[in-house]
């Protein structure tokens, strides 16, 4: 038989994350500061919409783009969150979480060899996204010493003439790092110099600690060169419903929406009405949970201050990401270390990309009494290691 | 003073935080938290640390009464004397002003039926201005106090996720 495979997926390397899940499902009695979503319920008025709309037997598939009131609703979000104005006829598309808007902005924008800049720590879809499409990832390793922003610098020293698209993964999942309006107004002039496009994921962009944050798209110019990407998921703890939105340019969109069309049809219906509730209403939802992940933040930052363990103060989703370089180990051995002694799963730096070496993402999507047993247990391990180094 | 809403938040879920804690949680200095917290309980906006104590769980017998009470309100005084002269009983945990059907709210707790009947019509009906009274039981609490009462939840979620 010949190899039904196709190479470039084979090729593909498994997510880092995987691995580590495998090795803490083994792990009965281990607690964990390893997941990426909200640990609180969706709003019960969100799902309470949801359930009516089932009861209503609205259950049949909307149009390609999503019903036409949340795509308006969002267009309201953006324009009175962001400033931006988007027309909720072809500048909007309804997805199937933000990890499809992510997809098929690069499928509608990549023909093979185009260079696609990923700076990383990063979430884990960008570059095997386009991988798939057959454009060349281009990495950027984003710096501790910026707190992982990233710079008009870096992006200079990563653009050749076949780069195409930015992806921007701001406020960003693994580290926490923000790009605030200085920093976005800097890089903006090379993006439009070198002619680059960019994808913008802001699934975390309502979770931000030090002022609102800014899109990219709100800048002067941007708007007609990005593709905002974001959903439902971390805004209003509703992950499991599977439900984005990506925005831009018409011609662009006139694309990603074809591709849905085949690929998908349309996004969960009962979760499209469901969220036109949390759009339209969610706003308090948002502050409540924002106000009890601070708080979190807050705790674990003043955790690893008292343990000496160096980390920035990251003011966006729900990451700390300190560094654990004193020690000597690579993420990975820490992390299995930390697991097998400790019986705390955080996740090692290295799942997000080569430069979250050293360094490993603890989620607060966690109650204060975990957060703080997990401390414990940090302190406790950091101890025995310093403790060994010494003797 | 922006913090103090977020800090009657946080001791309004739990009190038994330390100033410590809640500095930090707060990101403010131990001082200031120490500060707030007086400035608050002296100007009376906390009024008492309790503890939510599901009785359910407890063999202690205890009735809770919600009684509706009709009165006619006294001329200077409004519905204040009569109010006063229903919450100085001990057994009375709450007495509000209602706006419908009926004046005051009253929220009893005893030991049994007989005393809180006991109550309705030796106390609360004696008084000259209570004109009517209806009294409901409460017969099993799922929610009290923003704590949906009896249920732990468990965290679901998968254990790590990117």
């Amino acid at each position: 038989m010949r190899d039904p495979l196709a190479k470039k997926v084979v090729e593909i390397k498994p997510s880092g994350i995987r691995k580590f899940f495998d090795i803490v499902s083994e792990m009965k009695d281990a607690i964990s500061l390893g997941v990426g979503e909200p640990d609180f319920d969706t709003p019960w008025h969100i799902r309470d919409e949801g359930i009516y709309a089932l009861e209503k037997g609205k259950t049949f598939y909307t149009s390609n783009a999503g019903l036409k009131e949340l795509r308006e609703e969002i267009a309201a979000y953006l324009k009175r969150t962001q400033g931006i104005m988007y027309d909720p006829v072809g500048e909007i598309l309804v997805t199937v979480g933000g990890s499809e808007g992510i997809d098929i902005a690069l499928r509608a924008m990549c023909d093979p060899g185009d260079e696609v800049l990923i700076p990383q720590p990063s979430y884990v879809s960008y570059e095997p996204c386009a991988v798939l499409t057959g454009a060349k990832p281009v990495i950027i390793n984003l710096k501790p010493e910026n707190e992982f922003r990233l710079t008009a610098q870096e992006i200079e020293e990563a653009v050749t003439e076949k780069t195409k698209i930015l992806v921007l993964p701001f406020p960003n999942n693994p580290t926490g790092a923000i790009m605030e309006k200085s920093d976005l107004e800097a890089i903006r002039e090379v993006i439009i110099k070198h002619d680059l496009y960019v994808i913008s994921d802001e699934i975390y962009g309502e979770l931000t600690y030090k002022g609102k944050h800014v899109s990219i798209a709100a800048l002067p110019g941007m708007q007609e060169r990005t593709i905002l990407i974001n959903g439902f998921s971390k805004a209003y703890a509703m992950t499991g419903w599977r439900l984005g939105y990506a925005c831009g340019p018409k011609n662009i969109l006139a694309q990603m929406t074809k591709i849905h069309q085949f690929a998908i049809m349309c996004a969960p219906t009962t979760s499209q009405y469901a969220a036109i509730e949390a759009v339209k209403n969610g706003d308090p939802d948002i502050a409540r949970m924002r106000e009890s992940y601070n708080m979190r933040r807050r705790f674990l930052l003043n955790a690893f201050r008292e343990m000496n363990i160096e980390c920035f103060e990251p003011f966006g989703a729900f990451y700390v990401f300190p560094c654990i370089k004193e020690f000597g180990m690579t993420s990975d051995e820490f992390a299995t270390r930390f697991l097998q002694e400790e019986k705390v799963a955080a996740v090692p730096g290295t799942a997000f990309g080569d430069s979250g070496e050293g360094y490993l993402r603890i989620s607060y999507a966690y109650s204060l009494e975990r957060l703080e047993e997990a401390m414990k247990r940090f302190a406790h391990f950091v101890e025995k290691l310093r403790a060994a180094k010494n003797a | 003073m922006e913090f103090r809403e977020e800090l009657l938040r946080i001791m309004e879920k739990n009190s038994r935080m330390n100033t410590k804690e809640l500095a930090v949680l707060l990101g403010v200095s131990e001082e200031a938290a120490i500060n707030e917290l007086k400035a608050l309980e002296d100007e009376g906006t906390i009024c008492g640390y309790h503890t939510m104590v599901n009785w359910d769980n407890v063999s202690t017998e205890k009735v809770t009464a919600l009684i509706e009470v009709k009165v006619t309100p006294q001329r200077g005084q409004g519905f204040d004397n009569i109010a006063e002269r229903i919450y100085n009983y001990p057994e009375v945990e709450s007495v509000y002003l209602m706006a419908g059907g009926y004046d005051l709210m009253v929220i009893l707790e005893g030991k049994t039926l007989k005393e809180v009947s006991g109550f309705v019509t030796e106390k609360l009906s004696a008084l000259e201005t209570v004109t009517g009274t209806a009294t409901h039981f409460i017969l099993k609490k799922y929610k009290d106090h923003g704590t949906i009462l009896g249920k732990k939840k468990e965290d679901t979620r998968e254990i790590v996720t990117p």
